[in-house]
């Protein structure tokens, strides 16, 4: 055990370098994820059927096939075509988007929600489309869907794991690499695995303060007790939660 | 390679059986996997309901953690660490057991909807504790998650793949195998990707109508 701890504290040096490859995967991977999200989304909402159906098209998509499947394809196959992308920019378009296209379902049903008295009382206001949407429906919009994108957050964090089998030095790769130094399954795997626990549980964090944030903005804040802000809420599933916006 | 050629049929009705072969492992794995998280999901389920602090607290951050973090390191944990016990059993397994994690709160979910009214009555008709669970508040319960059941069971289809990591040969290991021997990654990469869209999307579309219809 002491030896083991030798080398735990031999290996931390590169744990930095590995915590921070995961992060840039987990936080551009929902950058983009978000981006498309917001795209495919409102792609899915429009009447025009030379809109709605792509956006549909891509969203099923991506949900559809695997992200195992996704990332392998566009590390291995995509470079036959001559589009060669580097390690770290495949794990973050794979991870943007396939989450993205669960966002999407997020995004749309959550402007669904919106009761459309919303969008009738900021027409009767005058207001132009884009002012209606950054102003009025995306606020209330926003509130619905960070908790359903905490979840899709942590599952993208966790879905990063996959970059150390396209050579990214990951916190996964740390982790086998310190369970081939110390031949210590247990000790190794154990630690991996708290380090993904604590970086998820500061996401998860951080998404709480957003949706506080987000529903004070819309008068409808209580000052969160440090218990609420804390604590994990139970994921509701990303595939579960698509139906609950409204039928599409 | 000339561009003329880089899609080749052959190589792809060529990959096909071992893809299916795969495909009927990675159904299994779901089915299976499915079965120990609906049950575990359960008994978890029942379990965050004992009033004592001492089993609930424990049992919570248990969840948590496993709910947390990577499915692929947890396979893989399992798999050096329970070197005796073959590759498949222990995907069945950990597959099981992360999902239980989240079948839990879809069961949950179910049990706070049954209407306080039927607990009522059951007390009413003084009924005992266990023929109220079994006979008035499991069925009501159940009837509710099986959306999400039918839900997770397509998201963990979708996540077989990474019994790749633990030499468990599915539909994308078979197809990474084929890759390897023939230098040719295109047809069958992209084979796995199809026929993962071809049962997954159709499966989705009848949860959809399962939901609307018991909704």
């Amino acid at each position: 055990m002491s030896d083991d701890l030798q080398t735990l504290i031999d290996s931390l040096p590169d744990l930095g370098g590995a915590v921070l490859v995961t992060l840039e995967m987990t936080v551009g991977g929902a950058a983009l994820a978000m981006i498309v999200a917001l795209v495919l989304g409102f792609g899915a909402r429009t009447r025009s059927l030379w809109v709605r159906g792509p956006s549909r098209v891509v969203i099923e998509f991506f949900r559809g096939t695997s992200l195992v499947v996704q990332i392998f394809w566009l590390f291995y196959v995509l470079p036959q075509f001559g589009f060669k992308m580097e390690a770290l920019a495949v794990a973050i378009v794979a991870l943007g988007l396939n989450y993205g296209a669960y966002g999407a379902e997020v995004v749309r049903g959550s402007i669904a929600s919106v009761p459309t008295s919303q969008w009738e009382a900021a027409t009767a206001l005058n207001l132009g489309w884009a002012h209606k949407v950054r102003r009025v429906v995306f606020p209330q919009a926003w509130a619905l869907m960070l908790p359903q994108l905490a979840n899709l957050l942590i599952q993208l964090l966790k879905g990063s794991a996959l970059a150390f089998y396209i050579t990214l030095h990951d916190v996964y790769w740390w982790t086998d690499e310190l369970q081939r130094d110390t031949r210590d399954t247990f000790f190794s795997f154990g630690i991996g695995l708290i380090i993904y626990f604590v970086i998820a549980y500061i996401l998860t964090w951080g998404m709480n303060w957003l949706e506080e944030r987000a529903k004070r903005r819309l008068g409808r804040g209580t000052r969160p007790r440090l218990r609420d802000v804390l604590g994990l809420k139970p994921g509701v599933p990303s595939e579960v939660a698509r139906v609950k916006g409204g039928v599409a | 390679m000339n561009d003329e050629s880089i899609w080749d049929w052959d190589t792809a009705w060529a990959v096909l059986p071992d893809l299916l072969q795969g495909l009927v492992v990675t159904v299994e794995a779901t089915v299976i996997g499915m079965i120990i998280a609906s049950i575990l999901g359960l008994l978890i389920a029942l379990a965050m309901r004992t009033p004592t602090r001492w089993v609930r607290g424990p049992l919570r951050f248990v969840v948590d953690f496993v709910r947390m973090t990577p499915l692929l390191v947890q396979l893989v944990f399992a798999w050096l660490l329970l070197v005796d016990i073959p590759p498949l059993a222990i995907g069945f397994g950990v597959l099981g057991v992360h999902y239980a994690t989240y079948m839990s709160e879809v069961y949950r979910a179910g049990i706070e909807a049954v209407p306080p009214g039927q607990w009522e009555a059951a007390t009413a008709l003084n009924l005992p504790r266990g023929r109220t669970w079994r006979a008035i508040i499991l069925p009501q319960a159940i009837k509710n998650t099986l959306p999400g059941l039918g839900n997770y069971a397509v998201s963990m289809f979708k996540e077989t793949p990474f019994l790749f990591a633990i030499t468990v040969v599915e539909m994308y290991s078979a197809a990474q195998r084929f890759g390897a021997n023939t230098f040719s990654y295109i047809e069958p990469l992209t084979m796995v990707g199809l026929l993962f869209l071809l049962v997954s999307y159709p499966t989705s579309l009848l949860v959809r109508r399962m939901e609307i219809r018991l909704a």
